[in-house]
């Protein structure tokens, strides 16, 4: 299966990189833009069953490891073969 | 044809019949080809095929400019047992090592990455940065400092500042990760490298005598290892003969640039100077560079005067289904080949499971003489390892002045108006202002240059200054890198001079006496004769000039090709000479300490106006001769100056150069000074660096006997250095002087009143503030490489 | 007394924190490796600058699980004295040994320069008073801007636990913070680094009176004690 972790800075937190996307993005001429955050996708590839305990581990691993709660949000999506 | 044919490669896309336009795709030459079929006395496979066109690449095997290259003197004549012997020779291996006294040694050289920098400008600088630093360490040595020359097109146009942002970054990103400060380097916009930026990377090392380490493979049955990072499809996308009939691999999925990790950099350091540092263990070592396993596994063995034989199943490939071709000609980055004394396999597995890296044994030394491949079990390239060196074809090119010269040679400024008084307030700005000029901070603040805790005089001076640890003793070194282009382009014999007395003239006012330099030859096309000229040109000039101060080349790299439609770049031989500091006080620094110190020309009065900047800046003019050069004054400049240093006269010393005697004068006046340089922010209207507030100069040159000003205050003769003396030293210092047959003349003091004043001849004056001159010098770069910013 | 500089893949600086300790402050100092699970004898732990792990992931997100970290974490628990230099600082916080994070510089360039630093009233050995006003110390990072929620700043500022703020912010670090303590006051982080001033030819040597104050607050008979 694959697991899609997207880790992205907090709403609140101030994110240099989206900043300098942003000006970028408008310089290129896109009108309208309200705001710009850049994250990160970490894609795993995982032989096991799509389990609740599966899921547990997969929290603590983003909460521990993947992301830093301090600074970053992250959700994940778990896809079928 | 005596040999039979290799068995059919496992992989079946390279079993397809060689074409005349395949070989043309991979560069050779109708005659090499049938050179290729002499060595292998059959017909080359596919995989043998891309394996002579990388070796035989000009890159690889600078079949165009080899003759050329032999006139540099590689021995240092004044070299004594205890001191200054060359230890490896210019050529020999990856990287040249001199002496440095009490059993220690550098290994130092410079190489380009100029190709793919301006394809990919950050992974093309990192890259090259990694490169080099693996060239020395292969040596044995502890990489501890980094140094760059770049050029780029006119700062004003956006694709030099995205290739510029680009390389900084790059060289930033690796250098910094890595641990390996950056520590100086020169800079120059010209057009004429608008699109072919030159990215020529320093590394310099130290190392014990006994530590040295040489590429070669030797004792047959001793085991192959690959270390470092696995292989994949690096570098094949950009090749220019790489095409989609070469592997089942589609083109969109092979990278065509390298791309560097330096993290896999720094443990392949230290995994490998432990490696090296147990007794017997390592035979031979070298870095997987262009080509990778290609070159070090041919090098080797041909250094060696033995045979390799490798199984490419064991080489660890982090991309699935790679073939013989792929694998061989993979630009992968971070991986070395070292040869290991048969019977201690498990010594070396055990310092690389330390660091968690690869090391895979992949083959073991034969005394054929042949690089034996396989795959899966197959033979897939069999080739005489010396063929693909030592025997690479070598070519005499052929050589034309170019036409240009005449008229530029001859060119005088007779018909010039000189610049009066208001000209000449405006054009000190615009000079300090030009990007070639002015500050370079806005790339060396993103170069960590502290690390190592070694660094006395950081990017800024007239040379970088790092403290070295060996063993329990410090000593002081030197370096700095030169060359102006455009000398070259006006002169290329004079001009090649000039950067490597440069070169010199900067160690020596920081106080080192030169030792051994490294150069990258960068150039156009050499099958152009007025390109060839010039490279041979060059070449003259730095070898006669080295000789002529007793300071030889321990290595080097040549980079061609750098053209584009409309035309070649200036040619640009760089030269970085190392020297050495005696003591920590004879550290001299270009600014001015305090009021009151007077500042003395030495060399005589600038008087020309030939290849300047302020010729190209204020008329538009490209034209003239190169500055002239008087090796023995140079020679009686530089060895006095020495000796006024080590006297402790010398307050500060800095030579002229770019822009001449207002930019140097004006350069002196913008220390740190005691306070710090608060950091400088573009368009936030905050001030900048204040530096010793207050310090001023005023220059008296009415007694200059020149007949024009510009020549005067901007011109850039050679052989002339700005000293600041104390008033109490001044005496000794003339009489010096005058009983050394060196010109001096005092040309005014250090003042506190803020401002650059200078009486001219003819009875005008001039006068700047300094903090002016200053902000314009500081913010330049700065404020042309501002993102915007939100209104 | 014994300073222990722990080593992980990538630290490159633990030679500059060695020295610090070892030449500049004539203390007996070795390393310990990153695969240790015991700090042995250690009066002061270091966690020096680099790029441990390649910064991959977050800085200092990949060395905070290493072997060598949970003694590490044992030791300050007991009250061991801890001191994290740049991405030992970043290695700290992702920890939960500091409180806050540190992103990207603001200018989003890695910024190499020295820096004039405002020493706070913070502990006992470390305040103007024994440190002077200013000290100069440099900085090397691409990632040295301070972070924390509102309820955490207002924490550290009623605590007294900022060590240093810029005095003129190069990475747009909140509240200028170069440098902080936990609030039990035992483990110290700083961005700038005191182990790039402590030679006779760097721009000052106050890294010496920073390492002095570090370790004054576990044996303050060397906060008496002169350069």
């Amino acid at each position: 299966m694959k697991v899609h972790v997207f880790v992205t800075p907090k709403k609140n937190v101030l994110d240099p990189q989206g900043a300098a996307v942003s000006h970028a993005l408008e310089s290129l001429g896109l009108r309208g833009l309200k705001g710009t955050r850049v994250g990160k996708l970490i894609e795993l590839e995982l032989e096991a069953a799509d389990t609740p305990e599966l899921r547990a581990e997969l929290d603590r691993l983003c909460r521990d490891l993947l992301s830093n709660p301090v600074i970053e949000d992250y959700r994940y999506e778990v896809a079928s073969r | 044809m005596s040999r039979p044919p290799l068995p059919p490669n496992p992989d079946p896309v390279l079993n397809q019949p060689i074409t005349a336009a395949l070989v043309a795709k991979h560069g050779v030459r109708p005659e090499e080809y049938a050179a290729i079929e002499g060595h292998l006395e059959r017909a080359p496979t596919l995989t043998e095929l891309g394996i002579f066109s990388v070796m035989w690449s000009e890159h690889c095997s600078y079949k165009n400019t080899r003759p050329l290259l032999k006139g540099f003197p590689t021995e240092k004549q004044g070299a004594t047992p205890e001191f200054g012997r060359v230890l490896v020779k210019a050529g020999e291996e990856n990287a040249g090592i001199i002496d440095v006294g009490d059993g220690w040694a550098i290994a130092f050289k410079i190489e380009s990455h100029n190709h793919p920098s301006a394809i990919e400008p950050f992974e093309g600088a990192a890259t090259g940065v990694g490169g080099i630093i693996r060239d020395i360490f292969t040596m044995g040595a502890r990489p501890v400092l980094l140094t760059n020359s770049l050029r780029f097109g006119e700062l004003s146009s956006p694709v030099t500042q995205r290739l510029l942002r680009g390389v900084v970054a790059g060289i930033a990103h690796y250098g910094n990760c890595v641990g390996v400060p950056t520590v100086g380097g020169d800079v120059y916009f010209d057009r004429c490298y608008e699109g072919n930026p030159l990215v020529n990377a320093l590394c310099l090392g130290t190392l014990r005598h006994d530590q040295i380490r040489r590429g070669k493979a030797t004792g047959v049955g001793n085991p192959v290892y690959y270390v470092g990072a696995a292989t994949g499809r690096d570098g094949l996308g950009g090749a220019a003969f790489a095409s989609k009939e070469l592997s089942a691999e589609s083109a969109s999925d092979r990278p065509a640039v390298q791309k560097g990790d330096p993290f896999m950099e720094k443990l392949l350091i230290e995994a490998c100077l432990e490696m090296m540092a147990v007794p017997g263990l390592v035979v031979g070592i070298q870095d997987m560079g262009a080509a990778g396993l290609t070159c070090s596994t041919c090098e080797t063995a041909s250094r060696g005067g033995a045979g390799i034989e490798i199984e490419l199943d064991a080489v660890p490939q982090r991309e699935s289904g790679m073939n013989s071709y792929e694998i061989m000609l993979s630009e992968s980055q971070e991986r070395m080949l070292v040869i290991v004394e048969r019977g201690r396999e498990r010594e070396i597995e055990a310092v690389f499971a330390k660091w968690d890296l690869h090391a895979a044994r992949i083959g073991f030394v034969t005394d054929t003489g042949r690089m034996v491949v396989r795959q899966h079990g197959v033979v897939v390239a069999d080739i005489p390892a010396d063929a693909l060196t030592d025997r690479a074809p070598v070519y005499q090119r052929e050589a034309r002045e170019p036409a240009y010269l005449a008229t530029t040679r001859a060119w005088t400024p007779a018909g010039l108006p000189d610049l009066d008084a208001t000209g000449i307030q405006g054009a000190l700005p615009r000079l300090l202002g030009h990007p070639t000029i002015a500050s370079k901070r806005w790339l060396y603040r993103q170069y960590d240059h502290l690390v190592q805790h070694g660094t006395v005089v950081p990017p800024g001076g007239d040379a970088a200054v790092v403290r070295l640890r060996l063993g329990e003793r410090e000593r002081f070194i030197a370096v700095s890198n030169d060359c102006n282009g455009r000398y070259c382009y006006l002169n290329p014999y004079r001009g090649a001079q000039i950067a490597m007395i440069e070169s010199l003239r900067n160690l020596v006012c920081t106080g080192a006496v030169p030792l051994a330099m490294t150069d990258n030859l960068n150039f156009g096309n050499p099958y152009k004769p007025e390109v060839f000229y010039t490279l041979r040109e060059c070449v003259r000039g730095l070898a006669d000039t080295c000789r002529f101060f007793d300071v030889p080349v321990v290595g080097g790299n040549v980079s061609l090709y750098n053209e584009s439609p409309e035309g070649a770049i200036d040619p640009t031989p760089t030269v970085a000479v190392v020297g050495l500091i005696a003591e920590e006080a004879h550290i001299t620094r270009p600014f001015v300490r305090g009021a009151g110190q007077v500042l003395v020309l030495l060399g005589g009065w600038p008087d020309e106006l030939g290849g300047s900047q302020v010729l190209g800046l204020i008329h538009g003019l490209k034209t003239g001769d190169a500055p002239a050069v008087d090796l023995a004054a140079e020679q009686r400049l530089q060895g006095w100056l020495l000796a006024e240093i080590a006297a402790g006269r010398i307050a500060a010393a800095h030579d002229l150069s770019e822009g001449g005697l207002l930019v140097a004068v004006s350069e002196m006046l913008f220390g740190p000074g005691g306070a710090v340089q608060p950091a400088v922010s573009a368009g936030d209207g905050a001030a900048t660096g204040a530096g010793t507030a207050g310090l001023g100069a005023a220059l008296e040159l009415t007694g200059a006997s020149v007949a024009r000003l510009d020549a005067l205050l901007f011109g850039e003769s050679q052989g002339r250095v700005v000293v600041a003396v104390a008033d109490s030293a001044l005496d000794a210092v003339r009489a010096s002087a005058e009983r050394a047959a060196v010109p001096a003349q005092v040309i005014g003091a250090a003042t506190a009143d803020g401002r650059l004043a200078a009486a001219l001849p003819g009875g005008a004056a001039v006068a700047w503030p300094v903090a002016e001159l200053r902000r314009g010098w500081e913010t330049s770069i700065e404020t042309a490489m501002a993102r915007p910013r939100r209104p | 007394m014994t300073i222990a500089v722990l080593q992980f893949p990538g630290s490159n600086c633990d030679q500059d924190a060695f020295h610090l300790f070892a030449s500049g402050l004539r203390l007996p100092t070795r390393y310990v490796w990153h695969k240790e699970t015991s700090l042995g004898d250690a009066d002061l732990v270091v966690v020096p600058g680099g790029f441990s792990y390649g910064d991959y992931l977050r800085c200092g997100a990949i060395a905070r699980f290493a072997p060598v970290m949970g003694a590490v974490q044992a030791f300050a628990a007991s009250g061991g004295l801890v001191l994290g230099i740049c991405n030992g600082f970043q290695i700290l916080c992702e920890a939960g040994l500091l409180p806050g994070a540190l992103i990207r510089n603001a200018s989003l360039e890695y910024r190499c320069q020295d820096c004039a630093l405002r020493v706070e009233a913070s502990t006992a050995t470390f305040n103007p008073a024994a440190l002077g006003a200013v000290v100069r110390l440099p900085i090397g990072h691409g990632e040295g801007n301070y972070r924390i929620d509102e309820a955490g700043l207002a924490r550290l500022e009623a605590g007294g636990q900022i060590l240093l703020r810029y005095l003129d912010n190069p990475n747009g670090a909140l509240g200028d913070i170069a440098g902080v303590r936990n609030a039990a006051g035992n483990v110290f982080g700083m961005m700038p680094h005191p182990d790039r001033a402590f030679e006779r030819f760097h721009w000052s040597q106050d890294g010496l009176a920073v390492g002095r104050a570090v370790l004054a607050t576990r044996f303050p008979e060397l906060a008496l004690k002169s350069a």
